[in-house]
């Protein structure tokens, strides 16, 4: 038994060498694989809905594949659209496949799958205990789902059922990564060890590479063991190199958590066959006692206005520890003065970062820094746009003539590099969850919609 | 002044998921990693004071294949927050880099 499972690029739009993609069409692979999404861009794509890379991007990415599909009569499958899995990003990228369908004269059956979740049904799951923590997740509480947005990850049930049902092109939600290079190898039975670990290995398509790069991967998967090939010229795959795979973005490389068990690759071997190829045997796989689905939401924090400045005098550089608390205060009064108490002072976060001085790092400074000059990004966030703005405005103001104990008169402490100081940022959102649903069927939280283009 | 460049070639920070802060410290070679890990530098105790988290809620992994140790433990605040300042976490190594490493074997 054999399976060829080609990785054209680790995020679709990113691009990939055409090339490079040709010689993996040109080992007649099972399936091509696309991962679409990541929560690695930050909470704004599923609180807004909108994508991270351009319909551009993502067109011409999308063009070649779906070509390379029509020619070789295997399924498509490209998981998280529009970065979020949200509904409307199934929903974008199934319009540039139509356009480009139309403009291709490609014909097919496609599939979408959907992982949006109603507030009531979490609602319902959470009243029953249903709704568990996974390490590190925030606290929840049941207004919670009202109040922001949630896709539940799917594992390779749903999209098994859409391959079984004859799609040839399949545009999925929230999906695992490694579902997507999973699911055609695991519905055919192949062994789950080597077939969970084999989607881990090339799900970033050839960040595994040396050098990494955006370009492809193609698996053979057989009995005993994978092989697993960079299909760039210019790159190598070394056994090192795909064993350190297993830490990327990844918390623990030794057991990898999928909804239907754990990946574990503890016992994993990885040697050269030749400088672009690695085999990999010895994973196993370990399916849970119950199957879970994962959840993730965003939910609106507020709208923000940022101003950016930058400071040179060491003497106000000095003092800026102890005016930026200074101001707070300050701000605290004036907004309650010029809103005639409207606006809740506490309702409006008002953050000054010192680059230069300890904004970067999350943790303490084990030395103090000393630099010549401080960046201070302002952010100001408050439940609406215009309000953020209008506070804005005075505490650039303000902020620009701090009032320096060592000189006479009024200065300017801050340089502003923009003529207005203040950008309004848009809509802030914040990620609310980090815990799974437990209890359910892989495919009851998912909806399918098949379609003839 | 032996530090972590004198033995890894790469030494890398990021999240794994919103809520988790990962680093990579990847070895040079085999002796390297050797080396690194027989000094016990990295421990939980130092990413306990530096990051001023619990010990018990950090995992460090050494994974020899990848000549790679691991170090994973929750996020200060989490990606994207409001007053996360490293979406990415991209930068949360970097003073790390500059501590220096006893590699004295003898007592």
């Amino acid at each position: 038994m054999e399976f060829r499972i080609l990785a054209p690029t680790g995020a679709l739009g990113a691009g990939f060498d055409a090339e490079a993609f040709r010689r993996g069409v040109a080992a007649r692979p099972h399936v091509i694989a696309c991962d679409a999404g990541s929560t690695d861009s930050g909470p704004a794509a599923l609180g807004s809905g909108t994508p991270k890379l351009s319909d551009q991007a993502v067109t011409r990415d999308l063009r070649l594949l779906l070509r390379a599909r029509d020619e070789l009569g295997v399924p498509l499958i490209i998981g998280s659209c529009g970065t979020s899995g949200r509904d409307i990003g199934v929903d974008r990228v199934a319009a540039l496949v139509r356009g480009i369908a139309e403009a291709e004269n490609l014909h097919f059956t496609m599939g979408l799958i959907y992982s949006d979740q109603p507030a009531e049904r979490l609602e319902a799951f959470f009243d029953d205990g249903r709704i568990a923590p996974l390490p590190h997740a925030p606290d929840i509480d049941r207004e919670l789902f009202a109040r922001s947005h949630t896709v539940a990850m799917m594992g390779v049930e749903p999209i098994e059922e859409a391959l079984r049902s004859g799609c040839d092109v399949i545009l999925t939600g929230r999906a695992s990564d490694t579902a997507l290079f999973a699911a055609v190898p695991h519905m055919r039975g192949a062994d789950p060890g080597l077939t969970w670990h084999m989607a881990k290995t090339i799900e970033c398509g050839a960040a595994c590479a040396v050098p990494p790069s955006a370009n492809g991967l193609l698996v053979h998967l057989r009995d005993d063991h994978f092989d697993v090939t960079t299909l760039a010229e210019d790159s190598r795959l070394t056994p090192r190199s795909v064993a350190a795979h297993t830490l990327y973005e990844n918390a623990d490389p030794f057991r990898i958590v999928e909804p239907s068990g754990i990946l574990d690759t503890t016992d994993a071997t990885y040697e050269a066959v030749d400088e672009r190829t690695v085999r990999v045997r010895g994973a196993r796989f370990m399916p849970a006692d119950g199957y879970t689905n994962k959840l993730e939401g965003a939910e609106l924090v507020g709208h923000q206005t940022v101003i950016v400045g930058g400071v040179r005098d060491q003497v106000v550089i000095r003092h800026l520890p102890d005016l930026v608390p200074f101001t707070k205060k300050y701000f605290a009064d004036k907004i309650l003065d010029v809103f005639g108490g409207d606006v809740d002072p506490s309702d409006v976060d008002i953050d000054f970062r010192l680059y230069g001085d300890g904004a970067v790092l999350a943790a303490a400074e084990p030395e103090p820094l000393r630099p010549r000059e401080i960046g201070v990004l302002i952010t100001v966030t408050a439940p609406d746009q215009a309000t953020a703005h209008a506070v804005a405005t005075f505490v650039a103001h303000a902020s620009s003539h701090l009032p320096i104990p060592e000189y006479d008169g009024l200065v300017s402490t801050l340089a502003y590099p923009f003529s207005p100081p203040e950008t309004d940022r848009g809509p802030l959102y914040r990620f609310t969850l980090n815990h799974v649903v437990t209890g359910v069927t892989p495919t009851e939280l998912f909806r399918t919609v098949t379609e003839e283009v | 002044m032996t530090t972590l460049l004198d033995f890894c070639s790469l030494v890398r920070s990021k999240n794994a998921g919103p809520f988790t802060l990962t680093f990579d410290f990847m070895c040079h070679d085999q002796a390297a990693y050797d080396t690194l890990v027989g000094t016990g530098f990295l421990n939980k105790d130092l990413f306990a004071r530096l990051y001023g988290v619990h010990p018990a809620d950090i995992l460090l992994v050494n994974h020899p294949l990848a000549l790679a140790v691991k170090v994973s433990f929750p996020r200060p605040e989490p990606q994207g927050d409001l007053h996360d300042a490293d979406c990415y976490a991209g930068q949360q190594y970097a003073p790390l880099m500059d501590l220096p490493i006893e590699t004295d074997h003898a007592s």
